[in-house]
Parts: C-alpha cells; structure tokens; sequence
C-alpha cells in the first residue's frame, strides 16, 4: 500500500515539476481578465408514453458541451490571459426557472446560456430586458422565438425547426421525392414541425398528398403491424414525412408501411445540429474530446451549449476585452465567425439572432448529406437558403 | 552531334531529373510511387493505417509517414521501402515537422493540445509542450531558430523557441489555421486559414502580420476556398498555394504579395512539393484521387496521375 502510494505521489508531482520547470523568466503574467458565464438548465424528463427504451435517457443534456467549451476556451485564455468560468444552475424539473435566475442571476452575470424549454426561455429573457445580460438560447427550435417573440437581448444556437424541415426539403427535392405523406402526432411541438414542414413544401415546390394524425396506441406490440399498414393505405407517394418530435410512435413506421417508401422527418432520415456519424471537417476531434469528458457520443443539446460558450470566447479572444457592449457588438457584427465542425463558418443572423450553420441528414449510423444541399443558391450565403431569410422575418428588433 | 556525347547527353538528363515522389493515400492505407517525368505510377505499397503526414530526412535516406489510426509514425527505408521502426508519436499523429539537421521531430498531438518532441537517434519523447486547441500545423525555420505550431480552434500560431523549447509568444490569425511554413531565408511565416479563406504573412522578428491574402475566384463560392499547403521558392519570387475545395493552386508574387494566376488542378487540392530541381509542382488531390503535374516556367497543368483513395501528403526524393 504504502509502495502504491509513494508511486502515486511520484506520478503526480511528475507534470508539477515539469511545469515549474518550463515557467518562462520574464515578462510578467498580466492579470487574468475573468469572464463568468452562467448557465441555467432544467432537467427534462423522460418521454412518458414512448415506446423504444433503447437509449440511456440523459437528464442534463447540454452542460457536458458547455464544459467542454470552457476548457477548449481556457486552453486559448492561457495564451491570452483570459480566464472562463462556468456557473451552473440546474433546476429540478418541478423547479422555478424564473425565481432562479431573480435570486442568483439577474445582475450578477453578463453572459447566461439557457437549455430550457420554449417558454422559459422566452420569460427569461422578459425578466432580463432591463439588465446587463446577454441570453444564448442553447435548447430551443422554436421558430416563433426567431420571429414574432424575437428577443434584442437573445441569440439562438440551435437551428430552428424552419430551418431543419427546409434541409429536409432540399434534400427530398434533389431526390425529386415531391410526393410527401405526412404523418404528425399529437404533441404541439409535432404541430410546429409539421406547420415548418408544411412551409417548406411551400417554398420548395413539394406536395402534401396526404396528411394524418397518429391517433393510435404508443404500444408497439398492438399497434405496429396491423395499424400501421392501414394507417398507410393512401394516394400513391414517394416519402413518409413524419412528425414525431418525441419518438412516440415514429420509429415504429419503417419496414411496415403499405407501400415500400422512406421514411423522412424526425426518424428515418432526420435533420440535426450535430450527431454522433460526423467526422468531416475535424469533427472527429471535437468527438473524441467530447467521449474522453462525458463518457457518451455528443447529442444536439451538447452541441448548442458548446457553440455558445465557444462564441463567448472567441468573441473575448478576437476583441481582447470581457466587456459585455464590446463583446455583444462584435457578436452581431460581420467581422464575427465561429469554427463549428461545419466547413464553413458560422455567423449570427444579424435580423434575428440565429446562428447561421450547415445541418446534417442523418441515418441511425450514416451521415447521408450536409444541407445547403450543392445547387441551391443564395446572393449572399447559401446558409441562408435555410430557414427564415431576412426578406421572410417577421422579427423587429429595436436598433 | 558524335554519339558518345549524345549517350553522355542523355544520361546527364535523366540524371538531373530522375526523382521519385511518394504520396499518402489515406483510405488505401498505402504509399504510391510515382515516376514524376513521365507521369507513371510505378507501385503502391502498404504502409499502415490512415497514413498522411510524411517527410524524407535531409540525407533523403529515411521516410517517416505518420499512420494515424496505428498511432504511430513509422520509419522506412527510402530504396526500399522496408519498415526499419517506428516512434512513439502520441495518439492520432496526422501532422509532423523534422528539425533542418534531422535529429528531432515535432508532432502534432491534435486531441490533447500538445506538441511531442521526439529524440530521432533514441526514438524517444523528449518533451511535450502545451499549446492550444488542435494544433495542427506545424514548422521549423530552416535557420533552426523557431519551431511553430499552429491550433485550429484557438486559432493561433505559437512561437516555440528551438534551443528552450518554450513557447516565447503566440500571434493570433485568421479562422482555423491549417498550415504553417517559414520563407527559406526564415524571416516570414506564412500560414493559411482554411476557414476563413486568407493566407497571412507574418514578420519573423515582430511575430506580427504585415499582409493577408484573401482569394477570389470567378464562378467559385467564397466558402469553397480553403487554403492549405503552400511552397514557397528558394529566391522568394514565388509561393504556391492549395486552395483545397476550390481545386486550384493560387501562384502568389511572393514579393509583391499579389496573386498573379489560378491554376486548376484536381479535386480538393491538399497539399503540395516541388521537384527537385524545382520546375515543377506535384499536388495531392484527395478527392479526385490523383497527383497534378504544374509545370512552374510555363506555369500550366501538364498532367493528373491517378494514383488511389485520398491523396494527402507528398515528398520528393531525388
């Protein structure tokens, strides 16, 4: 025991005395410039009625990228004399957001990341209209939030569901699947996709044939085989367009319609942020980093925290000051892009405060596209042939 | 002309010219052999897995390929290609510089945010310094002085003093730096930024930018253009520069910093070597699967050769 625990001792004072060692003599390390970052989550719970128990249900999804963030930002802040602090406030599902960030909050931070729902996140940044604060909004597609409840202090990581359905489409119209059946459930975040859904057949040039509510049981055993074949008795179609956001019944459609079509939506072939099949771009890097830290692939919500604090810092980088005005100017401004494992670089939409970003079409284990897809044409950024285009907003944000 | 002297003619020209080139093929886990002159691809031999970064040691006598999925950088025989050993390079070894007297490497450590000094003659890692997120490219100064790495997402370059082998100051540049290389006579460091699409010059003394190139190409989207490799020749008129997806070479007045002429090569052109006697310029295209000859005096396209999956580094060997 006690020979363990001399070797111990050696391993560990070992990169101590290294770097005591490589301290360079002079000049003098300039004081830290400190930047606090809080972020404020509430514990999901997990879907009720849902059929698939196959993944580990994660309660806090998003804080393990928001860490991961702050350790990529402090590797460069050595360099810079920039220090990154994260604080976390994690609310019980029960819990009350808003008096949360009242009590420990509201003007004691000038950068809060929110991984809330839609609603919260909407009464957050209400609450935080008359402080210094600048809300990144890491956990919601809400397009209403980007365009009529758009906020001056908020800006969104995440891309919203217009702009995920709009990838879908162009995905479906290379294919020249322009026939869709669309399948929606009965939640009304399905009713938001399928509205999104809808928009983009619109834009696109693609027809809705059918349309149909999923009515029937969550229980796969009932209703698989024989509802299911039924349910999609219809018109000739090319793609089964499904929204399901949850994955309350979705997943259960592939291999038992009664025509041979794809499935395409929120399962089958899905649009994401980000997904575990990703490698191009150095994206393996930022996969590896994110397994080594929280033991499991990096999911959407990781991805959204991870873009927000990374802004943060190459905001404070780039600018060289914690200030928030000077931070929150060049956020907005042109000269501003973030490295995202995309390709191309990521900007925020200066009519809404989207982050502009490419979007993956993936199957379970295959990355089949990145959208924009090739061929659809934008006069200034192809990534805004996605979603909301500045023409299109209905968001006014006060100058 | 007597025949003798025509023979002797002859000989002296295939001598002056003979030189093989090898390039990493990344998903053939191979090395190809390419005879440059007459544009033909002479073997492909196995190498390890993932191979991409490669450099021949200054006695040409030695060739190191980095096998990134074998985490390992292995030495070879440069006549005959047989494995003589390898080096303990870290995990996922992608790029990787020789010191200009052949006595150390430096690798890139991309998941860890190092850089591995390993000891040639003792195979050994003499030290690791700490340097910013993904380091990637990476460099030494012909005059032994600087060694640079270059972190994609701090997106910095780090001025790593050779003798101290500490890092003395970092100068930040533009998104995602990708490639590092000095000038022969040392005094300018050009780097490239992938993301942002712009080559910058940097002043060796003040470590600070005194020129950013920006490209444009008519009928190619700005984000298409990702610069990566660059060669720069011995007198400094001219550099050449991979535009990656944009699939052309940029040929850069390396003293007026203008950029006079676009050639186009293969698909997402990756990095790039010249030939010995440096007429010509050999490219790594890794997505059309082949090597494009640029004759440098008439600066035109003279050839493609096939030569497997994804292309990614080249030497050559006199």
């Amino acid at each position: 025991m006690k020979t363990f625990i001399a070797v111990l001792f050696t391993v560990m004072s070992l990169p101590l005395f290294a770097a005591t060692k490589d301290k360079p003599k002079s000049p003098p390390v300039p004081t830290a410039q400190i930047i606090d970052i809080a972020f404020l989550n509430q514990e999901q719970t997990p879907p009720t009625e849902t059929l698939s128990n196959l993944d580990l249900f994660v309660a806090n999804k998003g804080v393990e990228g928001a860490e991961l963030a702050i350790s990529d930002n402090n590797t460069t802040g050595q360099f810079t004399h920039q220090n990154f602090v994260l604080h976390k406030f994690n609310v019980p599902v029960e819990g009350n957001v808003a008096d949360i960030f009242k009590q420990n909050i509201s003007d004691k931070f000038h950068y809060v990341i929110t991984n809330l729902n839609a609603a919260n996140t909407l009464a957050i940044s209400d609450l935080a209209t008359n402080s210094d604060t600048l809300l990144f909004d890491a956990g919601t597609v809400d397009d209403s939030l980007r365009n009529e409840q758009c906020r001056q202090n908020t800006l969104h990581l995440l891309p919203s569901r217009a702009m995920k359905a709009d990838a879908l489409a162009q995905y479906m119209m290379k294919k020249r699947w322009s026939k869709w059946f669309l399948v929606v459930g009965n939640t009304p975040e399905d009713a938001l996709f399928a509205t999104a859904l809808k928009r983009s057949a619109k834009r696109f040039g693609m027809k809705i044939v059918t349309e149909k509510k999923w009515e029937h049981t969550f229980d796969a055993r009932k209703s698989a085989q024989s509802d299911i074949s039924v349910f999609t008795q219809s018109d000739d179609y090319d793609v089964l367009v499904v929204a399901d956001e949850q994955g309350l019944f979705g997943e259960y459609l592939a291999y038992r319609t009664w025509l041979s079509r794809p499935i395409i939506g929120t399962q089958g072939l899905i649009a994401t942020a980000w997904h575990s099949t990703h490698d191009l771009w150095g994206a393996t890097q930022i996969q590896h980093r994110f397994q080594d830290l929280a033991k499991r692939n990096m999911e959407e919500p990781d991805y959204g925290a991870y873009l927000a604090v990374r802004a943060i810092g190459e905001a404070a980088t780039r600018t060289k000051s914690a200030d928030l005005k000077i931070i929150r100017d060049y956020l907005r401004s042109p000269q501003f892009t973030l490295q995202g494992y995309k390709g191309n670089a990521l900007s925020f939409r200066a009519w809404d405060g989207q982050l502009r970003q490419s979007i993956l079409l993936v199957a379970p284990r295959s990355l089949v596209a990145v959208a924009p897809i090739e061929g659809f044409l934008h006069p200034k950024t192809e990534l805004d042939t996605l979603g909301f285009d500045q023409s299109e907003s209905t968001c006014k944000l006060e100058k | 002309m007597n025949k003798k002297l025509l023979i002797f003619a002859l000989f002296a020209a295939i001598n002056a010219n003979a030189e093989t080139v090898f390039v990493t093929l990344e998903k053939d886990n191979a090395l190809a052999v390419m005879n440059p002159i007459d544009g033909t691809l002479l073997k492909t031999v196995p190498i390890g897995k993932r191979p991409r970064g490669i450099a021949l040691s200054p006695d040409n006598k030695s060739l190191y390929v980095a096998t990134s999925d074998d985490n390992t950088i292995k030495i070879f025989d440069a006549e005959t290609l047989k494995q003589t050993g390898k080096l303990p390079s870290g995990e996922d070894p992608e790029t990787f510089a020789l010191s200009p007297t052949g006595d150390k490497m430096y690798v890139s450590n991309e998941d860890d945010s190092l850089v591995t000094v390993i000891d040639l003659a003792q195979k050994k890692i003499s030290k690791q310094i700490k340097v910013g997120v993904e380091p990637e490219g990476i460099c030494v100064s012909a005059d032994n002085q600087w060694l640079i790495s270059a972190s994609e997402t701090t997106n910095m370059v780090h001025w790593i003093d050779v003798k101290t082998q500490t890092i003395v100051e970092n100068t930040l540049v533009d998104a995602r730096p990708r490639f590092v290389t000095f000038t022969p006579d040392s005094s300018q460091l050009w780097v490239t930024s992938e993301m942002a699409g712009s080559l910058m010059v940097l002043d060796t003394k003040t470590k600070q930018p005194i020129k950013t190139i920006n490209f444009a190409i008519q009928g190619v989207p700005n984000d298409k253009i990702q610069p990566v490799g660059i060669a720069i020749d011995k007198e400094r008129k001219r550099a050449y520069v991979a535009l990656g997806t944009a699939n052309r070479v940029a040929v850069i007045n390396a003293q007026t910093f203008e950029v006079e002429k676009y050639l186009l090569v293969g698909s997402r052109v990756w990095n790039v070597a010249f030939s010995t006697d440096k007429k010509r310029l050999y490219t790594a295209n890794g997505l059309s699967n082949d090597v494009s000859i640029i004759d440098l005096e008439s600066q035109t396209v003279t050839k493609s050769v096939g030569v497997g999956n994804y292309p990614w580094g080249l030497v050559v060997k006199p």
